[in-house]
């Protein structure tokens, strides 16, 4: 399925180790300092070491507390006159400053209270910006958003070429924008281009590259152990090295500039041109439309925050930051983003508890697509992986997509060819169940048919050690009826991947109610360290992901079948927010598979998972349109022509099931709820029916699973946000046109009923 | 078989009781006590029954010569070839009397892969005397030696010669691997037309060579900068290893117009004058070598050209022999070769740190600790892997932590400690360096009148070697 790849986790947050005490306070401090708990400093030869440790959070954040002790550290430095420079750095091994906490934004009523947040912010950093002695930014780990703003503020900045240093301002992925300078800094600081890509993505940087970006002077090489831990000691060096170059200031043996090439003067010289800059604001801000549809206000916001600055100077740049940081933190986008971002953490921990054992070695059961993803993204995290397929020709396939998804890595210098060997040498293909007998988890990837995954779990039960859990990871089959052929059905559970399975972050995992906690726990613990995030569902035909699907794309083969072609249905559904248009999104799951799951779940629920004809499908499937895999599906593939084109032969099937479009409820718009409404409905009724656990997970796997728009948050949020009752309303329209498909589930009744009802708090 | 386990009892009581003494030292009365007590049971050999007693005769060295000097127009296996020659003169022995040679050599001149044969015909070795080459890094010839020894303690070889040889004035410079892949192509190539479509195919690009490193592989991080980074993780500043160098540079020196350096043998370069000694032995004063800008992490590294071990051109050889053919041929051996191991660790972040892994192990193999150890010599790649492995055997953090033992091993004394200089004064010819440490300890034994010599050295790919030698009684 389509990845959706806007909202990115902000990793850093939260792959921290514990912190580790670090000798932080002087013995010199006076009473007063001795309050501090967040911010404390040192004076060293001169050099002043400012260190921050916020001892409630495994992260830095800049909260309210964090920021009256800078300021007040930051003041005492000032005021003695020993203190020549200073060192900023943090305590914690993984994170400088991993941002601003959002908390202190959400706290607040309007956009005004924001706005005036973000002044003192701002402030603050312009006071650090002028200051008479130069500040160095001394950075390990995460370095995002307002810590990069503050880092950026700093004279001189010095990073760890460390994996975990970060640099980057995220806050786009919050419907937000770099409100504390950011957007004023930057672009002079690595220029107009670059800081748009920066900001615009919220991408994170690695050390390296923000050196040659001009975003970090010097880099400081990881230590392994000596004396101390690793960690430990990287950071004390980083200070030493840190306070030799802030004393290097003072004495103007260092130099803050950079000495410019000549493509950098080519370049500034034509970035000094107003109206290659008005092109360039104007190249940007399409850019930007097209791909954001205008459903994105932030990006927006972001390009007329930059522009203002350059064009009409500083203050007026603070202020339009400011200002628009305010008026986008009081959007339902932003709102929908942050939620989006919390679920995300609260869907990447364990609520199941640890474990008795530890998965040490794990089996795939089928080299396809699906089982060569799993074993990859679970090799790749060290765990000896055994993948097993029934012939040579598609276990070759399968290790071969393993070895390609490693190996691009290697292209891209994410992973050395050494350590992509290493990674290579944990996965073990084979044809036997050799070693089977040493298994602690069995994910068996075979194909969709419920006898096929009978002779499976008979077999593997065979050979497995009591113990050993066994997954079964399939799109539609119920969990139970897999597990009527174990002997020991609490070791089974579903464990639902989504194609490409190194890039689709989301796992749905989905227990019976024989299903053990601990089997449940360890599923859990083996998605979490293959980095997934996880929803944990109940079982029934669909599960949660797949039954959300299906009536829209049902509804998506109507509207096809109604005459609006492939590429207008595209265009209906990315306006509406959805990364992938229906269309596409059918194609690349596979017709075949989208039949499949139509036949089947159209049996368990009936008509009210009708609506486009089954026939169109299985005529597609008959006529080798299988999708993208197989070249041709609503599509045609394979030609290297950027424009796609609209396959014939498909439209010839659909004209033979040409439907006639009710006038009444076949406007743009129309199509769109239709198709949104019966995805929501679903989704609603899954939670009323107990398949879900509550709605965050029915958000996250929406947004993570299906590509629903994440500017909408997920179909629990947009309810809330669009309001039940107008979307009853709808329905009630659809439903007088096509009958019970449009009919709302009583819980969207109730809340319809009831405006105080939400889904989210 | 009975024999051998009481015999490891024993000695493993003798350790535990011996690092027990040791913890005492604190009581200065007590402490003199123990010493005694060390140094009377260290007078027990440690010849282990039903192991053959396995003898160093003599040792040779080339000068040991920065690259690029003198030495620069010759191959590796003439270098090689001085060395077993000057074996030959110092021991007078005959030609034929040689089971077997192995040698040792880091770059391999592809010419001569297997070096070892080459430089044997060369020197007139018989014919008949099969050799091989091994390769292990900094620690070759010291890997050429063991197994020498392993020869002979099978009963497969009585007299066995081992050395090692590195060059680097020249190192093979390959064309790049498209390059390589057309060249290589243009040999099958049949017509006229097919050999110009593959000239016609040659890029600029394809000619830029591929340029050797002294790098690792796995983590393609140059030796220099893990050496610096080590530094950095121990602590050790660039003061001392600045004074670290200038020591090195001053025991050389020292050793060298004192005549202690014997190992070394005169060698007629073709075409030039006789060498017949170092050339890379400079002290300098503490100023001098603080001017030096660091040569890998800039600008605040630790590692400078002077703190570190210099590229430098060197053949060395040892004769090996078993104890009964060494007298039977009426040798006087000048050492045993006893315990020693191989160890390896992180090639990342612990790559130099060798020594500090293998020390304890050869110790607590030969019963021994540290205290009764007379004669240190350590391969000195740079200053601050000297200080980072010193600091690191100082360490119960790190012994715990890594090594999964409860105490530290400590730190040797430094008046024991390559007193005649090391690897950073008298130059690092890679394989060469073994042996040069393992006759070193023979003939400081020998001078001292010390009972045990310790040879430890780090090697590329996060290797180490360690060695217990005794010396041979007078």
């Amino acid at each position: 399925m389509a990845s959706v790849r806007l909202l990115v986790t902000r990793s850093g947050c939260t792959a921290l180790k514990a912190i580790t005490g670090h000798g932080q306070r002087s013995l010199s401090v006076s009473s007063a300092v001795l309050a501090r708990t967040h911010v404390s400093y040192e004076v060293k030869d001169n050099v002043a070491v400012v260190r921050i440790n916020d001892p409630t959070s495994k992260v830095n954040t800049l909260g309210r507390h964090m920021q009256a002790e800078l300021v007040e550290v930051i003041n005492e430095i000032w005021g003695n006159s020993a203190v020549k420079s200073a060192v900023l750095i943090s305590s914690k091994p993984g994170s400088f400053i991993a941002g601003a906490d959002l908390n202190m934004f959400q706290a607040c009523k309007t956009a005004e209270e924001v706005s005036y947040l973000l002044q003192a912010g701002q402030k603050m950093f312009e006071q650090i910006e002028k200051s008479p002695i130069p500040f160095v930014a001394a950075i390990n780990g995460s370095c995002l958003g307002g810590g990069l703003e503050f880092a950026i503020a700093c004279q001189y900045r010095i990073a760890t070429k460390s994996k975990k240093t970060i640099l980057g301002t995220p806050e786009v992925m919050l419907g937000l924008l770099p409100g504390a300078g950011g957007t004023q800094r930057l672009p002079k600081m690595v220029g107009l281009p670059a800081a748009f890509d920066m900001m615009l993505t919220g991408r994170n940087i690695k050390a390296d590259k923000a050196k040659k970006m001009g975003l970090v002077h010097q880099l400081v090489e990881p230590l392994g152990p000596g004396l101390k831990s690793a960690e430990e000691r990287t950071i004390e060096y980083l200070e030493e090295v840190a306070v030799d170059f802030a004393k290097g200031l003072t004495g103007k043996k260092v130099t803050v500039e950079k000495k410019k090439g000549l493509m950098q003067k080519v370049q500034d010289f034509v970035m000094g041109l107003p109206p290659v800059r008005k092109q360039i604001y104007k190249t940007v801000h399409n850019k930007v439309m097209k791909q954001s549809k205008g459903l994105y206000p932030a990006p927006l916001k972001i390009i007329e925050c930059v522009q203002t600055g350059i064009e009409k100077g500083n203050a007026a740049g603070y202020l339009s930051e400011s200002e628009n940081f305010g008026k986008l933190a009081m959007t339902s986008v932003s709102r929908a983003l942050i939620g989006l971002f919390y679920g995300q953490v609260a869907c990447k921990k364990n609520h199941f508890g640890q474990p008795e054992r530890e998965v040490k070695k794990l089996a795939v059961l089928g080299a396809g697509l699906m089982g060569a993803g799993i074993a990859q993204v679970t090799i790749d995290k060290g765990v000896a992986t055994i993948l097993k397929d029934t012939t040579e020709e598609g276990l070759a396939r399968g290790q071969q997509q393993v070895y390609k998804g490693l190996n691009d890595k290697t292209k891209k210098k994410s992973l050395t060819t050494f350590e992509r060997d290493r990674i290579m040498s944990l996965l073990s293909g084979q044809l036997d169940y050799r070693g089977f007998e040493n298994a602690d988890m069995v994910i068996e990837a075979v194909f969709e048919d419920l006898s096929i995954k009978h002779k499976v779990v008979k077999e593997v039960e065979a050979v497995i050690p009591p113990h050993c859990i066994f997954a079964t990871n399939t799109s539609a089959l119920p969990i139970k009826d897999i597990a009527a052929a174990s002997k020991r059905p609490e070791k089974l559970i579903g464990m639902h991947y989504f194609s490409p399975v190194d890039k689709m972050q989301l796992l749905e995992i989905i227990t019976t109610s024989k299903t053990s906690k601990d089997t449940t726990a360890s599923a859990v613990a083996v998605g979490l360290k293959q980095g997934k995030v996880i929803i944990v569902v109940g079982d029934g035909p669909g599960f949660y992901t797949t039954r959300c699907l299906a009536p829209m794309l049902a509804e998506a083969v109507r509207a096809l079948q109604e005459g609006v072609g492939p590429k207008k249905l595209d265009s209906l559904t990315t306006g509406f927010g959805f990364p992938v248009g229906a269309a596409t999104l059918a194609d690349e799951v596979g017709i075949d598979v989208a039949a499949h799951v139509a036949e089947d779940l159209g049996k368990a629920f009936g008509t009210r998972f009708g609506g486009g004809n089954v026939e169109v499908l299985k005529m597609m499937v008959q006529k080798g349109f299988k999708g993208r895999k197989s070249g041709k599906g609503c599509y045609v593939y394979g030609a290297k022509s950027k424009e796609k084109k609209v396959n014939s032969g498909a439209e010839d099937i659909l004209k033979s099931f040409k439907l006639t479009a009710p006038p009444a409820v076949s406007a743009d718009e129309d199509i769109q709820y239709r198709l949104v409404s019966r995805f929501v409905n679903e989704a609603v009724l899954c939670l009323q029916e107990g398949i879900l656990p509550d709605p965050v997970q029915g958000d996250i796997g929406a947004v993570f699973g299906l590509g629903f728009p994440p500017c909408l948050g997920g179909p629990f949020r947009f309810v809330d946000s669009y309001g039940a009752d107008k979307l009853v309303q709808k329905m009630k329209h659809f439903e007088e046109a096509y009958g019970n498909q449009f009919t709302p589930c009583q819980l969207l009744l109730d809340h319809a009923k009831d405006s105080s009802k939400r889904f989210h708090k | 078989m009975q024999i051998i386990e009481h015999f490891m009892s024993l000695s493993l009581i003798r350790t535990v009781l011996l690092t027990a003494f040791s913890f005492c030292s604190a009581a200065r009365s007590l402490s003199t006590s123990v010493h005694l007590q060390a140094q009377a049971k260290s007078k027990k050999t440690l010849a282990k029954p039903g192991v053959k007693n396995i003898v160093l005769v003599d040792g040779v060295r080339t000068p040991f010569l920065q690259s690029g000097t003198t030495y620069a127009d010759l191959m590796p296996h003439d270098l090689a070839r001085a060395a077993l020659q000057g074996l030959l003169n110092r021991t007078g022995l005959p030609k034929d009397a040689v089971d077997y040679i192995v040698y040792g050599t880091v770059i391999q001149e592809v010419k001569t892969s297997n070096v070892a044969r080459e430089a044997a015909l060369g020197a007139g070795f018989s014919d008949k005397t099969p050799a091989h080459t091994v390769t292990m890094a900094c620690i070759s010839s010291n890997q050429a030696m063991t197994t020498a020894v392993g020869l002979i303690a099978a009963g497969q070889c009585d007299a066995v010669v081992a050395g090692g040889v590195e060059f680097m004035s020249d190192v093979p410079i390959r064309h790049s691997r498209k390059m390589r892949k057309t060249m290589l192509s243009l040999n099958k190539a049949k017509t006229l037309g097919a050999r110009l479509s593959l000239l016609g195919s040659i890029r600029l690009a394809h000619l830029s060579p591929e340029l050797p490193a002294v790098a690792e592989f796995s983590t393609a991080e140059t030796m220099g900068h893990s050496a610096d980074r080590l530094a950095a993780a121990f602590g050790v500043s660039r003061l001392e290893q600045d004074e670290f160098a200038l020591r090195s540079h001053t025991l050389a020196k020292k050793a060298q117009d004192g005549g202690m350096l014997s190992d070394v043998i005169s060698f007629k370069v073709p075409g030039r004058d006789i060498v017949s000694k170092d050339n890379g032995i400079r002290p300098a004063t503490m100023e001098q070598l603080a001017k030096l800008k660091p040569a890998f992490i800039k600008p605040h590294g630790t590692v400078t050209a002077a703190n570190s071990s210099f590229l430098t051109d060197g053949a060395s050889a040892v004769l090996i022999m078993s104890e009964e053919k060494a007298l039977a041929m009426g040798y006087k051996p000048k050492a045993y070769l006893r315990d020693f191991v191989y160890v390896s660790q992180d090639p990342k972040d612990q790559l130099l740190l060798g020594p500090t892994y293998a020390t304890p192990k050869v110790l607590e193999k030969s019963g021994l600790t540290l205290n009764d150890i007379d004669v240190f010599e350590f391969h000195e790649a740079f200053a601050g892997q000297i200080m980072a492995n010193l600091k690191a055997m100082e360490s119960d953090w790190f012994a715990q932590t890594y090594m999964g033992r409860k105490t530290k091993v400590g730190a040797p004394p430094m008046e024991k400690f390559n007193t005649w200089g090391g690897s950073l004064s008298l130059g690092h010819p890679f394989a060469a360096t073994g042996c040069r440490l393992v006759t070193t300890v023979a003939h400081r034994l020998q001078k001292e009148g010390g009972q045990y010599g310790l040879v430890a050295a780090c090697a590329a790919g996060g290797q180490g070697h360690a060695m217990v030698i005794e010396a041979y009684p007078q």
